[in-house]
């Protein structure tokens, strides 16, 4: 089911979206936007207990101040399954929801069996969300079934908890494969039952790959998501990870996914953005709106 | 602490105005630049230029007459010898000084550009002012080099050059006009569209600040009859004229057995074709692109769509989807995609049109603006499904935001149907396969075939058509030879 995309004209259409102007009021909401949208990320081999709790605190509470009307909280904490527990305790009560990376992240490469056995234990532990890594030596071999089926079993391993399936676009490289990825993960993650509205993400990369999202692969799978809203009604989530590091990137993605798939996206139930340091952006971003003048960037309290 | 949990944005986010309101200063009254300066017509006659979004009056704009057109002959005839017998290496610096000059007035060029024509701001920033400077630095390049343009003979200038500008791009015709004639050692009489003569004139300030010699470049603004009068003068050596093929014809005749050398860059009636094969989403959007862009005040224009027929409902479906997408309005507003169509006269062409394509029986689908401006000429965006070959729509230029879609079974087929125009200046090609790129156009009577993408313009690379669209070619290389005489060695 291979469908032709042409790169030149993507990246047309692709920069076409950062030449929209966002002003005055439409970046004020924008920017709260991208802020409610946000999965705060750690991932490091060093992660600690305090860590975490200290990025939950943030994501609950990006910036204190008195603002009105309140800031939004960001949607989620992403971090390993160990720390899951720690998170979830941080997070009690908030609204933010606990997402882990499972499967053997980044990479994937270990046996199925131990891949499921991760999301059974991460979401034993609390996590409202899966993001899991496809198999793309399986996929560069030309083994679709083996992808999918492997995504199918990850989709039944998460019970009710919600599945964001990284493509890792950085390692298929051409928006070819990038579309092909998209529609076998949507259709696979599908196959196991039905899908309610931002049940299922597909997600660009684990941000341990260079290049992570860019705006041409993040639209080519807005496409995928689309043509399959277009053919089933079903709305799919769409999750650019890594490199989003701007609140100006982030509003371009913003009109990019309002240009491709329209308002109905423009929540964090469909939209997220896979980042750390944006935050900070957004809040500087918002409090120069305020204030008139930007703050430094250590007025902004690190995770 | 002031945080809401879970916070969904309920209300749908839009873009809030983003003029650009940077202020430009517009004389009251827009003189001629002739021998160097700006100076009030002998004809006494002046016509106002309005901003075709707002109709407020801009400024009035002298009128040249049959003394105003003589002054600047003989100005131009005047500055030639020194002119063309200055290195190539000089004229460069004075080339490229432009160049300079025009991108750090960019901003102002760009609005000013804008204001005058209707054209998105957004367009005049990144696609017209950019260009024009390039154009400049490219034959800048070419100033000293021309003997390796025309390896075994030597290239000599023509003289003196008149050279007639549409008002689809302004600016950017001016400077596709100009910079070859310079870099070639001539001198020029530049005659501006009536409705955008602004954006030319300002370039006079550039010239005037770089120094460019007295007379090497005149400006006469006026109407069609200035532009008649220019070029059937005795002194011109070479007439360059871009615009509609009616007037191009009329050029070719007054201009027979005078010895006058002629380029004519005219009309189009431009085909896209759509294999089933296709990248279709970025097919369509080189398809929007194509006919949507400068409100299809484009002489290459992707006005006519091929489509393989059984792809042809999902490429109308798709197709009014980006349609839906597309804002039309204030031409200032940065996220403005289409602005204001150039001229009343030309809106009532355009609607003229649309409303034939009803009456012979095509299907119309149109954008419907919520809110477009009281005043100002506007146009929204539409494309025909169900239009024959033979229809009106489907043969003659519009230069309106207006697509007619037609359908084809073989490649063959889409050729001949391609080629069944009196125009050749442009085509498109959109199919995943390379060969089939290749087969399809070189079998294309177009001047300018592009494959999986459209209206892509660089300096280096040679514009022009077949038929009756003209003849010559504007950049690259290619654009040298309208303006050199070659000898022996």
């Amino acid at each position: 089911m291979r469908k032709p995309i042409d790169t030149v004209m993507v990246e047309q259409r692709a920069t076409s979206f950062t030449r929209r102007s966002i002003k005055t009021e439409s970046k004020q909401q924008g920017l709260r936007l991208a802020l409610s949208m946000i999965d705060l990320t750690t991932l490091e081999g060093k992660d600690s207990p305090e860590k975490v709790r200290s990025l939950c605190h943030k994501a609950i509470t990006p910036w204190e101040c008195e603002i009105e009307p309140p800031l939004p909280s960001v949607a989620a904490v992403c971090v390993y399954p160990s720390l899951v527990q720690v998170a979830k305790r941080a997070l009690e009560g908030s609204g933010v929801s606990v997402a882990s990376v499972a499967t053997g992240f980044p990479s994937g490469q270990y046996p199925l069996s131990v891949r499921l056995n991760d999301v059974v234990e991460a979401v034993k532990s609390g996590a409202d969300e899966i993001d899991m890594v496809i198999n793309r030596g399986a996929f560069l071999s030309g083994c679709m079934e083996e992808v999918a089926d492997e995504i199918a079993q990850v989709r039944v391993a998460c019970g009710n908890s919600h599945l964001k399936i990284i493509l890792e676009t950085g390692e298929l490289e051409t928006l070819e494969n990038v579309r092909i990825a998209s529609d076998l993960a949507i259709r696979a993650a599908a196959s196991t039952g039905p899908i309610n509205d931002g049940e299922v993400f597909i997600k660009t990369s684990t941000g341990k790959v260079s290049p992570a999202a860019t705006m041409p692969v993040t639209l080519v799978m807005l496409e995928a998501i689309r043509d399959y809203y277009e053919e089933t009604g079903v709305r799919i989530g769409m999750k650019p990870a890594g490199g989003i590091k701007t609140a100006k990137q982030a509003l371009h993605y913003l009109v990019m996914v309002k240009e491709t798939l329209g308002d109905d996206w423009l929540n964090s139930n469909l939209f997220r953005f896979g980042a750390s340091s944006l935050t900070n952006d957004v809040l500087r971003q918002i409090s120069k709106q305020q204030t008139g003048s930007y703050a430094a960037t250590y007025d902004f309290s690190e995770a | 602490m002031a945080t809401t949990n879970k916070n969904q944005n309920s209300d749908a986010w839009e873009y809030s105005s983003a003029l650009d309101t940077t202020k430009v200063t517009i004389e009251s009254k827009s003189k001629l630049f002739i021998g160097g300066k700006f100076v009030s017509p002998k004809s006494r006659s002046w016509f106002a230029t309005i901003n075709p979004a707002t109709e407020t009056k801009l400024s009035d704009v002298a009128c040249a007459g049959k003394a105003d057109v003589e002054a600047a002959v003989k100005a131009a005839k005047t500055a030639l010898p020194k002119w063309s017998r200055l290195s190539g290496t000089e004229r460069a610096k004075y080339l490229y000084r432009v160049a300079r000059r025009i991108q750090e007035r960019a901003r102002e060029f760009a609005i000013l550009e804008t204001m005058d024509g209707g054209k998105p701001i957004k367009e005049s920033r990144d696609v017209d002012i950019p260009l024009a400077a390039q154009h400049f630095f490219y034959y800048a390049g070419w100033a000293d080099k021309l003997a390796y343009a025309f390896p075994g003979s030597t290239p000599a200038p023509v003289g003196v050059c008149a050279q007639i500008i549409p008002w689809n791009f302004p600016l950017l015709m001016a400077a596709w006009k100009l910079a070859p004639a310079l870099a070639c050692g001539n001198t020029c009489i530049l005659k501006p569209a009536e409705t955008t003569s602004l954006t030319a004139l300002r370039l006079a300030e550039v010239f005037q600040e770089v120094g460019l010699p007295d007379g090497v470049v005149n400006i006469i603004t006026g109407e069609g009859d200035t532009g008649r009068l220019l070029a059937q003068h005795n002194t011109v050596n070479k007439v360059a004229f871009t615009g509609s093929t009616e007037v191009g014809k009329l050029l070719m005749r007054g201009t027979a057995g005078t010895g006058k050398k002629l380029t004519l860059e005219l009309g189009g009636k431009s085909a896209n074709i759509l294999f089933a094969d296709a990248a279709m989403d970025q097919a369509v959007e080189g398809i929007v692109a194509g006919i949507y862009f400068n409100q299809g005040h484009v002489c290459c224009a992707g006005s006519r769509l091929f489509v393989e027929e059984p792809i042809l409902e999902e490429v109308i479906y798709k197709l009014k989807q980006r349609l839906g997408s597309l804002r039309v309005g204030d031409p200032l507003d940065k996220n403005t995609d289409l602005g204001a169509i150039n001229s009343k006269s030309q809106l009532k062409v355009v609607e003229g049109y649309i409303r034939s394509g009803v009456k012979e029986g095509a299907q119309l689908h149109q954008l419907t603006t919520k809110r477009l401006p009281s005043k100002g000429f506007w146009c929204n965006p539409c494309f025909f499904t169900d239009v024959q070959p033979s229809h009106t729509i489907a043969r003659e230029e519009i230069f309106g935001p207006v697509l007619s879609v037609m359908t084809f079974r073989t490649p063959e087929e889409a050729i001949s149907r391609a080629n069944n125009s009196p125009y050749g200046l442009a085509a498109g090609v959109w199919t995943d396969k390379g060969a089939k790129i290749f087969e399809v156009a070189k079998k294309l009577d177009a001047g300018i075939v592009w494959c999986n993408t459209y209206n892509k313009f660089d300096a280096s690379s040679p514009f022009g058509g077949f038929k009756e669209s003209g003849f010559g070619r504007e950049g690259g290389m290619q654009g040298l030879r309208a303006y050199v005489r070659l000898g022996g060695v």
